[in-house]
């Protein structure tokens, strides 16, 4: 088994961008404990590499040429594209993995026409996450995009599918390797509503999670998630790809409702592998 | 690059809204330095490689967020405008509002106004 580490953490950019609005201090503390502590179970895990299944936001993907999903097997990628000082996150440059991710885009592109790109800039949607796991950026990084954000969307049994894939290929290197998917659940980002969170949608997903329950997580129709948990919740998708990829439940490390200034309930949880 | 050119539902009816090329210039300009020197030092110039309409144009060239949401630009995309022009965060909300009061709902896209601008977070409501 060379898959070591299989996690969620949510990615706005208000967690780092505007960390210094908020009010709630101490349930922000105690979010950001609960990354770090995320950060030290992937260390312990002594991972080769750090598969980010993520969603971005326009960093590298348009509606010119829009993969439903797209591995990155460069040797280095670079960010935040976003202003670093709104971000609040220097701009760096990211070790990949240019080998290890070719062999697992070779193996996974068995079951799922997987798109590749030997250059990935990377947008908040991973740099938040990479800030609080691997803050040294000494972890090789392989990045992994799901399309949430340009309809038509990834179907969600796709996601589930090319999670499967993802763990079949990890079984077939000797590398060690740790995935996090992330996404939001339930927001309105980037709109007039931000700050809006459904947090009875978001633990109902999490319970699903929870549960391993593939046919309910499937069970989502992009209208009804439209409705109850915004155009952010199409990110779902990265959750339902880390379940697939794990195979086991979701144990919620921490979700909270109370930090609408970063406009996601912020979630961290692990999964069992089996 | 016409046949690129997408509908949109503007209220008035009249013609298409190139609200691809639009949002292409903002996708090149958001995740491209050598994009944003060139359009800090002549806009027009890097506007002239995109198919827009005078509308869009214009809300470009004037950084008029509150039209570029209303016309549709997908949030994650305007966000990362916003930031560029040094907007701050509870003016890019209030800018986007003041859209809507302007120029009618969002007219493409699923980035609309569905909390009927309402403000979501402690912080903004006691500014
Ligand atoms: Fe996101």
């Amino acid at each position: 088994m060379s898959l070591v580490y299989v996690g969620v953490l949510s990615h706005a950019p208000g967690i780092t961008g505007r960390a210094d609005l908020v009010k709630n201090v101490a349930v922000r503390n105690e979010f950001y404990e609960k990354l770090d502590q995320q950060r030290q179970e992937i260390e312990t895990a002594k991972p080769d590499a750090l598969v980010v299944v993520a969603a971005e936001h326009f960093a590298n993907f348009f509606m010119s040429n829009m993969p439903a999903f797209c591995i990155g097997i460069g040797a280095q990628h670079t960010g935040p594209i976003e202003d670093p000082q709104w971000l609040k996150i220097p701009a760096t440059t990211v070790p990949g993995h240019a080998d290890l991710g070719r062999r697992l885009c070779t193996e996974i592109m068995q079951s799922v026409d997987l798109a590749y790109a030997e250059e990935w800039k990377l947008d908040h949607g991973i740099m938040v996450p990479l800030h609080f796991l691997t803050p040294r950026y000494d972890l090789p990084v392989i990045p992994v995009n799901i399309n949430c954000q340009g309809p038509p969307l990834t179907p969600l049994h796709r996601a589930w599918a090319f999670g499967q894939a993802l763990k079949r290929a990890c079984a077939a290197v000797p590398e060690r390797v740790a995935v996090v998917g992330t996404g939001g659940i339930s927001h309105w980002p980037a709109t007039p509503d931000s700050g809006k969170i459904n947090a009875k949608w978001d633990l109902e997903f999490l319970h699903r999670l929870g549960r391993a329950d593939k046919k309910a997580l499937l069970s989502y129709t992009d209208e009804a998630t439209y409705r109850e948990g915004g155009q952010g919740a199409f990110e779902i998708r990265t959750y339902i790809a880390a379940a697939a990829a794990a195979g086991g439940p979701l144990r919620l490390q921490f979700y909270t409702e109370k930090l609408p200034i970063f406009a996601v309930g912020c979630t961290v949880g692990r999964f069992d592998i089996r | 690059m016409r046949g690129l050119r997408q509908a949109s539902n503007s209220p008035d009816g009249r013609g298409l809204v190139s609200l691809y090329q639009l949002q292409k210039f903002l996708y090149a300009l958001n995740r491209d330095e050598a994009s944003k020197r060139r359009c800090r030092d002549n806009i027009h110039e890097l506007l002239n490689d995109f198919d827009l309409s005078d509308e869009e144009r214009t809300a470009l060239i004037e950084g008029d967020i509150g039209l570029l949401y209303v016309l549709g630009v997908n949030g994650q995309i305007l966000m990362h405008f916003a930031a560029f022009l040094g907007i701050e965060w509870f003016d890019y909300l209030e800018l986007m509002r003041q859209g809507i009061r302007k120029h009618g709902p969002v007219r493409a896209g699923v980035y609309a106004m569905t909390g009927g601008g309402e403000r979501f977070t402690a912080e903004e409501r006691a500014r």
